[in-house]
This record gives structure tokens, C-alpha cells and sequence, in this order.
């Protein structure tokens, strides 16, 4: 789960992680007086930024400094209501519907701060950089030596010297070390308790008068772990989110919507993968990716037809099952009912196989409906393609 | 032969009396009956213990369930709150294999488990996998056993359905499996791609070996290099997500392009640089295999 910079700037000020002093605001009245507040506390400048779930806000233009309240005011009117394109949201942009009216700071380095997981070592990874302030995956690519990392041991956490050593590495000066140990432990506590799986801090500035401070950070947080966090799971902002995608979770349907023409339905992830492969090999583009899991019902399939039916780009549905735990005749019984009661006029494309299929088979020709079956998966691919090309 | 399923597997279930343990434990007692094996001979469910479900005894603890049946290995159905909990605890109690199918563990709660597992006498299999099967002898998990067929095939997997898959390919094709391994599509998972393949690798029965993984983080590309190194069987291999945006979470939560790292593109160019045949289609695994072992 993915949440805003000034949400994820708020779980900071709780664990003692300085952050700049800030507002966000949905509305141009709010950002105005929140800028107007900013200014009066004696700042020289105020930083009017974009919230979207995306990085690269502020080469879209999402980002603007203000020295004026005036100016401040311009630059919330143009950014509030913004389509705002960045190299992550896709050539549509992201609609920008809350912005972080935020104090401006007196930088003097940009460095980055980063903690992840490490599957290989399966340890949390605390990672530190002078390189602030740009794409650090680019840096990871060119410079690999240039990012330091340390591997926290799960049973007693991040250790006062590692913190050090990255501190120093980090070339911050000798009365700067106390300070950057203590950032260190509040990010580290702040990735436990919240059951985070990334938290990034870039760029993670030293000011002219010698602070340290947080200057843009983003959590995402582990979605299996969100049971035991009530509290964070109201962070989500919906509004973010693909509409199918959130209304896919609702029926706890694993959703993901893609550019392509052919709406696949298919049960287990790897092979919903693997038939998306399938697809682009036979010439045409998969529309998402849909995993029913193994317990997939009646409902659950109507459902999962009705949010492949609302995707306007999709001229064939393609199902794929391999009944291993989720018969096939049970899957067949559930596709006819639920085209019926849909109406479902759109090529469809089965390929089935595995347990019951002879009477999964029978069933699909018994019910009249126009539906094709594919032998194997390649040749149901070809169906599904020579379909969606009409 | 087979690697860590056979006919001396003697099988405990946690979660036995739950509407998943109890319906997958009665699955894998049949297929190992047809074989002769009583596979399946007890189960655990803390405040159940002293009943019987399904004719099988009930234990509170894992340790009772030990000392009382002889077991040497469990599967675990255990809810995601509780079932890292759930794998230190056969851990804890000795248990050699320990087979969690959970889905929806938290990472951090994985993270703190692995070094104990790790440092431990048992072999960890998952979490959020279908299982091991050894055709024509036992299966722990949750695949079906018909599609199977005895014979000298190896498998590993992160991926459930895509094993069958390829597994039915291989049977339609005549070509039968000696172990199929589901290692799982979760970050932090027991046995790796690696671990699965040394078994398999030093299993004389093993004449071939499929390796099928997915997009997100670094294994296959180390897997690679240990085939590379160590291993002289003809293997086939299929990646998937080839196809799959960078930063969308494909379904398994490990199952993710993330900082460029963990593309199709790059495992596909680890693998055919180790000597493996690498197919492009999910369709050609079977005669890929077959050609390889001079059957098509």
C-alpha cells in the first residue's frame, strides 16, 4: 500500500524524524492560508508540491518555491486540478487533488536514506548515499559502490554503530554524527512498526545552519501486514487508484489493469502471468491481469466478468483455468451463468483443463452460448487474438 | 527416487481441524494410499487437542503431535497472523520438513523467523506454495495428484497453477515426474531455486529438470550460476511476467520489477547463458523437455 508524502512525513514527526513544518490542503483557500501562516512564522520562502502516489513530481512541474504569498497562491491554482505527467504515472498523467503547503529550507547537501527489504540476505537493508536528490536507481546502476548499505539483524535491530558508519560514510561532519545516528534509529522504528517494505528518504538534506531534515520521504507499506494496522489502512486514498482496481479488491479479485485488448481471467498468478506472455507471443496485448485464486465461486466469477466488461478496450475475454483445487465443471457452470445474466456479447475464448474438464467441456457446449475452446493454451491464445482483431 | 517426499514421509497437519487443513490433509492421505503410504497421522489444533478429526488425532502443540505419532514432517494451514508462528513451532519441536502453504504472511514477521529456520536441522518449503509431491508415492500440498506420473522429471517452482501446467504437459507427453517442488511466490521463502536444485541435482532418479520462475528480486539469476557450476542435467526453464509492467505487484507479493532489478529479460539471459533451455512460450515447456530427453 502506497500513501502521500505528507502522510508519511506525519508517521516521521512521530518517531522524532525532523521534517519541515507543513499543510496539506484540497482546496486553494486552505493552501492560501496555510502559505500565509508560513510566511508570517518568518520563512523566506514556502514550497508548494503535488501529493500523487508517483515519483517525479517535481520534473513534471508539480513542485514550485514561492518567496510571495501571491506567488504561492499562483503556483496552487496551476498545480491543484493539474494533469501532472512523471515518468511513473503513465502518459495520462495523474490528477493532482491535494497539494503540501511546506516551509522552504536552506539546503546545503542533498544525500538519501533508504531502507528495504533484502530478499537474498532476507534482512531489512539500510541504505545511505551522498548521491541526494536524483533517481538513486540510476545511481545503483552506474555507481553501485557509491550506495552504503547495512544489514540489520532482525533479532536485535540497527545497531548504534552501523548508523555511524553510515553516517560518516555519508561525509556529515563531526557534530552532525549524533544527530544522524538518532534520524537513523526513528526511520528504522518507524519501518518496523508500521510493517513498511520501503521507506525512502531523497533527499535527505543538511541545511546551512548544520540540521539534518527529511525533505521528501515515501512509505509503502506491506499489504498482508495491514490486519494489525487499523490506523494506517486509513491512510489509503482511493483516488490514487485505478477505479477497477478498487472496486477488483472489494471481491478480494487480484486486479491489474493493463493497455491491451484482451481481457484475461485466469487462476494462480503464475500462470495469469504466463498467459499475458502467451498472448503477446500470438500478436495481440493482454487488458490485465486477473488471478480468481483457487476458491473462485459463482459470485466471485460474475464479478470478476463484470469488472473485465468495464474496461472499454476489450474487444475478447480469454479464461484460462487449470481446475487443480477449483473444478473445472464448477468453473463452466459459474462462466455460463454469468454471461447470461451479463449478457455477455464479447468473443469468449476458453481454454480448461485439469480436474472435471470432460464434464466442464460438456457443460459449455450444452449451454449454447457462443464460446470457442482452445485445445491447448497456445491455440487458445491464437482464438483470443484473431478475436480481438475482429 | 524423489527428494523430500516418499514412502517414509509421515505427515502431521497444523490447522488440521480448519475448512482448508482438514479438506487438503483427507486429499494428501488418499493419493498416498493409492500408493500404499499412510502418509497422514495426525494433526494440530491448539485447544483441540485429545479429539479426533477425521479419524486423526488432535494435539494442542506440535511437540505432543511429535512424541505421539513418530511425524518427520508437517503442512501448515495455519491463518497469516499466526503462521510464522506456526513454522517455529515445528521448528522448535523438530519437525525435519515443514511444508507452509499460508498465503498473506507479513514480510517482517518472515524476516524474523528465517534466521531461526535457517539455523535449525529443518527443511522450510514455502510460505504461500503449493507443496512437494513425489508421483507414485506422497504429496504434501494442495496440487492435484492425477495430473501426475512417476518418472525421473524434476521440478521447482515459485508458481502453483504454472506447475501443473507444466507438469501436465510432461505426463501428456508420456515423460513422468520424480519430485515437483513448489517453492513459493513470497519474498522471504525457506527453500530457494538453489536449494531445490541441489536436491534435485544430487537425486540420482533425477534424469532432467524443469525451473520455472517469475519476475522480482535476484534468485533466478543465482540459480543460474549454480546450474552453471554444478549441474550436468539437461534443464529447461520459463520465466513469467515477460510481459508485466514495472512496479505493479503481480499477484504474489514477490512478484515485482522493482528498480530494474528482477526483469524477464534479465533471468532469460542468465539462464540461456548457463546452458539451460530457455522457452519463450509457457506452451512449449513439454516438448522442450521432451526433445531434450530425445522423447519427442
Amino acid at each position: 500500500m502506497k500513501i502521500h508524502e505528507y502522510q508519511a512525513k506525519e508517521i516521521l514527526r512521530r518517531y522524532g524524524v525532523p521534517v519541515p513544518s507543513g499543510e496539506m490542503a484540497t482546496t486553494i483557500e486552505e493552501a492560501d492560508k496555510a502559505a500565509k501562516q508560513l510566511f508570517s512564522e518568518g520563512n523566506a520562502v514556502v514550497v508548494v508540491k503535488a501529493q500523487i502516489h508517483a515519483g517525479g513530481r517535481g520534473k513534471g512541474g508539480g513542485v514550485k518555491l514561492a518567496k510571495t504569498i501571491e506567488d504561492a497562491d499562483a503556483h496552487s491554482k496551476a498545480i491543484l486540478g493539474m494533469q501532472l505527467v512523471t515518468h511513473q504515472t503513465g502518459p495520462a498523467g495523474q490528477k493532482v487533488q491535494r497539494l503540501l503547503i511546506e516551509q522552504g529550507s536552506a539546503i546545503e547537501r542533498e544525500l538519501y536514506l533508504g531502507l528495504v527489504l533484502d530478499r537474498a540476505s532476507g534482512k531489512v537493508v539500510f541504505m545511505a548515499s551522498q548521491h541526494g536528490g536524483m533517481d538513486i536507481e540510476e545511481v545503483a546502476h552506474n555507481t553501485p559502490d557509491e550506495i552504503f548499505k547495512e544489514y540489520c539483524d532482525p533479532g536485535i535491530g540497527l545497531q548504534a554503530y552501523q548508523a555511524r558508519k553510515l553516517a560518516f560514510k555519508l561525509g556529515l561532519a563531526k557534530e552532525q554524527i549524533g544527530d544522524a545516528v538518532k534520524f537513523m534509529f526513528g526511520l528504522y522504528k518507524a519501518f518496523i512498526d508500521t510493517d513498511s517494505t520501503l521507506m525512502e528518504i531523497n533527499p535527505f538534506i543538511t541545511t546551512k545552519d548544520g540540521k539534518l531534515l527529511a525533505l521528501d520521504c515515501k512509505i509503502n507499506f506491506d499489504d498482508n501486514a495491514m490486519f494489525r494496522h487499523k490506523d494506517l489502512k486509513e491512510l489509503r486514498d482511493i483516488a490514487e487508484e485505478d477505479p477497477l482496481e478498487v472496486e477488483a479488491s472489494k471481491y478480494a479479485l487480484n486486479y491489474i489493469k493493463l493497455d491491451g485488448s484482451i481481457a484475461c481471467m485466469v487462476n494462480g498468478a503464475g500462470l495469469a502471468m504466463a498467459t499475458m506472455d502467451i498472448i503477446e507471443y500470438a500478436g495481440g496485448k493482454a487488458a490485465n491481469f486477473l488471478d480468481v485464486g483457487g476458491g473462485a465461486n459463482q459470485e466471485q466469477i460474475e464479478n470478476a466478468f463484470g469488472i473485465l466488461l468495464s474496461d472499454p478496450n476489450v474487444k475478447a475475454i480469454f479464461i484460462n483455468i487449470f481446475g487443480g483445487i477449483l473444478r473445472v465443471d464448477v468453473l463452466a457452470t459459474a462462466v455460463v451463468a454469468a454471461a447470461r445474466k451479463l449478457n455477455v456479447t464479447l468473443p469468449i475464448i476458453l481454454r480448461l483443463e485439469g480436474t472435471n474438464v470432460e464434464e466442464g467441456r460438456q457443460i459449455i457446449a450444452d449451454s449454447g452460448l457462443k464460446v470457442q475452446i482452445g485445445a491447448t493454451m497456445k491455440e487458445a491464445a491464437d482464438l483470443a487474438v484473431a478475436a480481438a482483431k475482429g | 527416487m524423489s527428494v523430500l517426499v516418499g514412502k517414509d514421509t509421515r505427515l502431521i497437519v497444523q490447522g488440521i481441524t480448519g475448512r482448508e487443513g482438514s479438506f487438503h490433509a483427507k486429499g494428501c492421505a488418499e493419493y498416498a494410499k493409492q500408493f500404499g503410504v499412510d502418509l497422514v497421522v495426525g494433526g494440530v489444533t491448539p485447544g483441540k487437542g485429545g479429539t479426533t478429526h477425521e479419524g486423526w488425532p488432535v494435539f494442542n502443540t506440535v511437540e505432543e503431535a511429535r512424541k505421539a505419532t513418530g511425524a518427520n514432517a508437517t503442512m501448515i494451514f495455519v491463518p497469516p497472523p499466526a503462521a510464522a508462528d506456526g513454522i517455529l513451532e515445528a521448528v522448535d519441536a523438530g519437525i525435519e520438513l515443514i511444508v507452509c502453504i499460508t498465503e498473506g504472511i507479513p514480510v517482517l514477521d518472515m524476516v524474523k523467523a528465517f534466521p531461526l529456520v535457517k539455523k535449525s536441522g529443518s527443511t522450510l518449503i514455502g510460505p504461500n506454495c503449493p507443496g512437494v509431491i513425489s508421483p507414485g508415492k506422497a504429496k504434501i500440498g494442495i496440487m492435484p495428484g492425477r495430473i501426475h506420473k512417476e518418472g525421473s522429471v524434476g521440478i521447482v517452482s515459485k508458481s502453483g497453477t504454472l506447475t501443473y501446467e507444466a507438469v501436465y504437459q510432461l505426463t501428456q507427453r508420456g515423460i513422468g515426474q520424480s519430485t515437483a517442488i513448489g517453492i513459493g511466490g513470497d519474498p522471504i521463502i525457506g527453500t530457494t531455486h538453489i536449494d531445490a536444485l541441489k536436491l534435485l541435482n544430487e537425486d540420482p532418479d533425477t534424469e532432467a529438470i524443469i525451473m520455472i520462475g517469475e519476475i522480482g528480486g535476484s534468485a533466478e539469476e543465482a540459480a543460474a550460476e549454480y546450474i552453471k557450476a554444478h549441474v550436468k542435467k539437461p534443464v529447461v526453464g520459463f520465466i513469467a511476467g515477460q510481459t508485466a509492467p514495472p512496479g505493479r505487484r503481480m499477484g504474489h507479493a514477490g512478484a515485482i520489477i522493482s528498480g530494474g532489478e528482477g526483469t524477464a529479460a534479465s533471468k532469460m539471459a542468465a539462464m540461456e547463458a548457463a546452458g539451460i533451455t530457455v522457452v519463450k512460450s509457457p506452451a512449449e515447456i513439454g516438448d522442450a523437455m521432451a526433445k531434450l530427453l530425445g522423447r519427442d
